[in-house]
C-alpha cells in the first residue's frame, strides 16, 4: 500500500481547511463522553463505558489507561485508534526514561504524542486518528498536576477542566459553572461524575463508567468498588 | 606512551565530595606523545548552573564529546524549559557514549553536580562506553588517575568544608601529576557550593 501512496491523503480545501481533520473531529464528537478536571492536588479523568450487550464482560477492557507511573489518559472517538496511541505513548515515556532516568514530565509527553498525531495528517497513505485524548499527569519538578487535550490535528491544549465527545458543549458549560481553583481531588471526582450524568441515558453504575485519578502518588484507575462508593455519595 | 590511544594526548582530572560542596580539577597540558604543544587545554566543561563534566583521553574526542553533549543539553533546556539535574546529565552522557558501543569515543568522564536547594552532592564517573558508577566520594580519570586516586584517598575526609576540600583536591592533583610525564603544566580547580562557584588556577611544576 505504501508504495502507491507516497502523497498525503490529507489535503487542503480551497477555504484553507483540512477536511479529513474536520471529519476526524466529527468521529470524536460522536463518541462517548469523557471528562477531565484538574484539582489543586490532582487530576480526575472519567468516561462513559456503555456496553452494547448484556453479554459483554465489561470489567475486562478499559478506557482509562495509564501511560507510566505518573500519567494516564482517556479518549473519545475510535477505540482501535486509541489503543495504538496508548502503546505509542507508553513507548515514548519509556524512551524518555532510558535517556534521562527521570519520569517524563506531562508537558513533554503530550508534545511527543501530539507530534505523532500530527504526523498522521501529513504523511503518505495514512488518515488522521479518530480520537481526542485527555492526558493527565503529575509533574514532580513543578510539583503540580496537569491536564491536556490532544486533538486529531495534533494540537494540544492545557485545561483546568474540559469535556470531549457527545454533548461536550453542555459538559463544558456545566464545568464552567462548577469549576474553582480551590477544588480538591475528592470534590473533582464528584463534579466529574455529575458532568457525565448530564448526558447519561439510564442508570449510572460502577460498570458503565470508568474513573482514573492522578496525584502525587501517581496515576491509578479506580476499582468498581471505589466508583460505587462515589456514586452512592452522589445519590 | 607507545601505542596506547588513551595516553596519546595525556591529561588528568579529579573530583571530590565535601559537605554541600564539590571540587573538580584538571591539568592543562595538551601534548602529542612526548611533545607538549599547549598549556591551556582545560578538560572541564559546565552544563548547568551547578553541573560540571570533565573528559580525559584523546583530545579530539574530549572536544567532540563535550560539544555533542552540549548540543543535547541545549535542546533539553529549550524543550523542557528547565535546567539539568546532575543525575539526568550523567544518564544523558552515558547514553551518548553507549550509542558508540562498537566504535567508541576514547574519553573517560567525570560528572559532578550539586542541588542548590538541598545541598545534595553528586559525583560520578564513567568509562568510555558509558558504564555507570555509584554516587561516590572520589573519582579520577586520565593518564595519572591511579597516582591522584591514591593521594586523593589519603587527603579525603568526609564532610569537608569548601576550603579544606580545595586543599585536599589541589594537593592530590598537583603531586600526582608530578609522577606522570603526560600530565601537568598547571591546573584548574572548581569548587562548587550552593551559592557560588570558585575557580582557581594553580601553578605547579612547569614540566
Amino acid at each position: 500500500m505504501s508504495e502507491r501512496y507516497g502523497f498525503s491523503l490529507t489535503t487542503f480545501s480551497p477555504s484553507g481547511k483540512l477536511v479529513q481533520i474536520e471529519y476526524a473531529l466529527n468521529a470524536v464528537n460522536a463518541g462517548s463522553p469523557a471528562v477531565g478536571i484538574k484539582a489543586s492536588n490532582g487530576v480526575v479523568l472519567a468516561t462513559e463505558k456503555k456496553s452494547k450487550s448484556l453479554l459483554h464482560d465489561d470489567r475486562t477492557i478499559h478506557k482509562v489507561e495509564s501511560i507510566c507511573k505518573n500519567m494516564g489518559l482517556v479518549y473519545s472517538g475510535m477505540g482501535p485508534d486509541y489503543r495504538l496511541l496508548v502503546q505509542k505513548a507508553r513507548k515514548l515515556a519509556q524512551e524518555y526514561m532510558l535517556v534521562y532516568e527521570q519520569n517524563v514530565p506531562p508537558t513533554q509527553l503530550v508534545k511527543r504524542v501530539a507530534d505523532v498525531m500530527q504526523e498522521y495528517t501529513q504523511s503518505g497513505g495514512v488518515r488522521p486518528f479518530g480520537v481526542s485524548l485527555l492526558i493527565c499527569g503529575y509533574d514532580y519538578d513543578e510539583d503540580r498536576p496537569f491536564l491536556y487535550q490532544c486533538d486529531p490535528s495534533g494540537s494540544y491544549f492545557p485545561w483546568k477542566a474540559t469535556a470531549i465527545g457527545r454533548n461536550f458543549v453542555n459538559g463544558k458549560t456545566f464545568l464552567e459553572k462548577r469549576y474553582s481553583d480551590q477544588l480538591a481531588l475528592e470534590d473533582a471526582v464528584h463534579t466529574a461524575i455529575l458532568t457525565l450524568k448530564e448526558s447519561f441515558e439510564g442508570q449510572m453504575t460502577e460498570d458503565n463508567i470508568e474513573i482514573g485519578i492522578c496525584d502525587k502518588e501517581g496515576f491509578r484507575r479506580l476499582t468498581p468498588a471505589e466508583v460505587k462508593d462515589y456514586l452512592a455519595q452522589i445519590g | 606512551m607507545g601505542d596506547d590511544i588513551l595516553s596519546y594526548n595525556g591529561g588528568v582530572a579529579l573530583a571530590m565530595k565535601g559537605k554541600e560542596c564539590i571540587a573538580i580539577a584538571c591539568d592543562k597540558r595538551y601534548g602529542v606523545q612526548n611533545r607538549t604543544i599547549a598549556t591551556n587545554f582545560t578538560k572541564i566543561f559546565q552544563y548547568s548552573d551547578h553541573c560540571f563534566v570533565a573528559f580525559c583521553g584523546l583530545a579530539t574526542d574530549v572536544q567532540t564529546v563535550s560539544e555533542r553533549l552540549k548540543f543535547r543539553t541545549n535542546l533539553y533546556e529549550l524543550r523542557e524549559q528547565r535546567k539539568l539535574k546532575p543525575n539526568v546529565l550523567y544518564n544523558m552522557l552515558t547514553n551518548l557514549l553507549y550509542e558508540r558501543r562498537f566504535g567508541p569515543y576514547f574519553v573517560f568522564a567525570l560528572v559532578v553536580g550539586l542541588d542548590p536547594k538541598t545541598g545534595e552532592t553528586f559525583v560520578y564517573d564513567s568509562d568510555n562506553i558509558g558504564a555507570i558508577s555509584d554516587n561516590v566520594n572520589l573519582v579520577t580519570v586520565g593518564t595519572a588517575s591511579e597516582y591522584i586516586f591514591g593521594l586523593g584517598e589519603l587527603f579525603f575526609k568526609p564532610n569537608m568544608n569548601a576550603d579544606e576540600l580545595f586543599e585536599a583536591t589541589s594537593q592530590a592533583l598537583l603531586n600526582g601529576v608530578d609522577r606522570d610525564s603526560a600530565s601537568g603544566w598547571g591546573a584548574v580547580v572548581y569548587v562548587i557550593e550552593k551559592d557560588k562557584i570558585t575557580v582557581r588556577e594553580l601553578k605547579g611544576r612547569q614540566d
